[in-house]
């Protein structure tokens, strides 16, 4: 299925995509489907969520990318919000870079650096800790991938958090079903999410994770800590990644985890950017 | 040297509103000072170190100044990797203080030595490290790196009773030499100073107290070394990485005729524990030790 759709306000998600398949293709990296499967939900913070307020950056809203192998979505998003510089784009993945495969803070517009699964909640809850005390509205929004609800240290920053109702901290979790070498539901799949957050003493809603609409009113603010369980489809917006497929490579069995790890074939890279287009 | 430590903060945080105290759910009847004084500011997050220092950074990113606090193994080896990514990847002034050096906590077993955590957390360059011998020692160099933009680690030991080794120390130097004219030189850091300051009552020898890395005291060490025929370095830590393999770094990378003798802990647990006076006997790395090796 072709994605179709333009946000309202500022950030073109098809141009998100499409700079995310080309600089993919260019420095000839994976990590492909986990980027598009959180498209939508960046780019809905920083249509209009995110604040920065002018002439006073250090009380900005902060966004942690903790599923920081999605740093590319990021810098997508920035890009698109003038945040980042479109040129330095083309220095992804290069030697000397700012633009690492996932995020560090000497690229413009990052906050935290993450890709160690598991850090960035424990950042988050710091960083909305933080602005409690200096009494600033500022907020706090931090993107989980499913599988970092593996890690301890998630549990940790979730307990501290509801424990010191932390009101300004946000958590999406991007729900696309899948980690690094299995389905969630097979690694660590016992449970349910939703009730593991809410015992947790969060705020829990879920919602399609691909909707600007349902996003943004998911994301609205709550008497405690809140998370947004986020439905998404990995490889979203490019129909053989959604389904596991390389259509260059016939020999590699379909499996959902394929696009987590392949680049791009020159031919598939055409595929890909005729499907956004269309 | 915990008294020190809280008397110390709390004297800098009357003075900087950003000091922050975090810990790991210890500190009972050591941190009520500062709770008491600052509540607003005083954070017990639990038993949760990687938790501890993730905020730590969070809350330093912001323009604060905490402070993590927990027994030194929990405070460096538990979260190594939030210390790693957090505070030294970014650059932040955290400080995280590890309680209970060497075998400071003897009869607690093998499970609360700190024998790792200087040469685990001097692996990475972006860390200062401080290891004060005595109260007055630990106050001056909480003061010197209270404004340092990165993060320190401060190896302090639970002993109060360590107090006047060095009178009125620069709490920023990494290298005090305590007297003596001798063709000895001992080495020691932190708490074992005081070991070597027993040895050094027996034998003709003179005493050098190590208390920093990032910096070390490489071209210090550097002058003092060639004056030395012999050297012989202490340490409640683990031979690989401490006092003696950074001593002998400076040795070999100088070109320096010196004899080193470097006593640290060389064999794995021996599934025992003991008073901290035994189990340094039994690493071989009390006073009586260091006189053998002199010899």
């Amino acid at each position: 299925m072709c994605y179709v759709g333009r946000l309202p306000g500022k950030i073109d998600v098809r141009e998100v995509r499409r700079t995310i398949l080309r600089q993919s293709r260019r420095a000839n990296v994976g990590h492909i489907g986990s980027c598009l499967s959180v498209v939508d939900i960046v780019a809905t913070l920083y249509s209009g969520i995110v604040r920065i307020p002018a002439g006073n950056y250090a009380d900005r809203d902060r966004f942690v990318l903790s599923k920081g192998h999605a740093g590319l979505a990021l810098y997508a998003v920035l890009a698109a919000a003038g945040i980042l510089d479109r040129a330095e784009l083309d220095t992804f993945c290069g030697d000397a870079s700012r633009l690492g495969v996932h995020p560090e803070p000497h690229a413009p517009g990052v906050d935290f650096a993450t890709g160690s699964l598991g850090h960035g909640l424990s950042l988050s809850t710091g960083a909305a800790l933080a602005a409690k005390m200096q009494r600033s509205a500022r907020r706090v929004y931090c993107l989980l991938s499913d599988a970092e609800c593996n890690e301890g240290s998630t549990w940790e920053a979730a307990l501290f958090a509801a424990h010191h109702r932390l009101d300004n901290l946000t958590v999406i979790v991007d729900l696309n079903g899948q980690q690094a070498f299995g389905r969630t539901g097979d690694v660590l799949g016992a449970g349910s999410l939703d009730a593991r957050w809410r015992s947790f003493g969060w705020e829990c809603v879920e919602c399609d994770g691909h909707s600007f609409g349902k996003l943004s009113a998911a994301l609205a603010p709550a008497e405690g800590p809140k998370v947004v369980l986020a439905r998404t489809t990995f490889g979203k917006g490019v129909s053989f990644m959604e389904r596991g497929v390389s259509p260059s490579r016939p020999a590699i069995a379909t499996h959902v985890i394929n696009w987590h790890y392949l680049p791009l074939t020159a031919e598939e890279f055409d595929l890909a950017m005729a499907e956004i287009a269309a | 040297m915990r008294r020190a430590f809280v008397e110390t903060l709390c004297a800098m945080a009357r003075e900087d509103e950003r000091i922050i105290l975090l810990t790991g759910d210890l500190g009972f009847m050591a941190l009520e000072p500062f709770r008491d004084e600052f509540p607003e500011r005083f954070f017990n997050v639990g038993v949760a170190e990687q938790n501890m220092t993730g905020i730590a950074a969070g809350l330093a990113e912001a323009g604060l100044r905490p402070y993590v606090y927990s027994i030194a193994t929990f405070a460096s080896l538990r979260p190594f990797e939030f210390i790693r990514n957090g505070p030294v990847l970014h650059r932040l002034p955290v400080r995280i203080v590890g309680m209970g050096a060497g075998f400071d906590y003897g009869h607690a077993g093998a499970t609360h030595y700190a024998v790792e955590d200087v040469a685990v957390l001097r692996t990475m360059p972006g860390l200062r490290i401080a290891i004060p011998c005595d109260s007055g020692h630990a106050a001056a160099m909480l003061r010197a790196t209270a404004n340092q933009p990165g993060p320190v680690y401060y190896s302090l030991s639970k002993d109060d009773s360590l107090r006047g080794i060095l009178s009125d120390p620069d709490g920023a130097a990494g290298l005090h030499v305590l007297g003596g004219d001798s063709d000895l030189l001992i080495l020691a850091m932190g708490a074992m100073v005081s070991e070597a300051l027993e040895a050094a009552k027996d034998l003709p020898a003179t005493v050098g107290v190590v208390c920093s890395f990032h910096p070390d005291p490489r071209r210090e060490l550097a002058e003092l070394l060639p004056r030395y025929r012999r050297v012989v370095t202490v340490e409640a830590q683990t031979v690989s990485g401490g006092l003696g393999a950074f001593v002998a770094s400076v040795i070999a990378e100088e070109g320096l005729p010196c004899q080193l003798r470097a006593l640290a802990v060389r064999e794995p647990h021996d599934g025992l524990s003991g008073s901290q006076r035994e189990r340094r006997a039994r690493y071989g790395i009390d006073a009586r030790a260091i006189i053998e090796a002199a010899r």
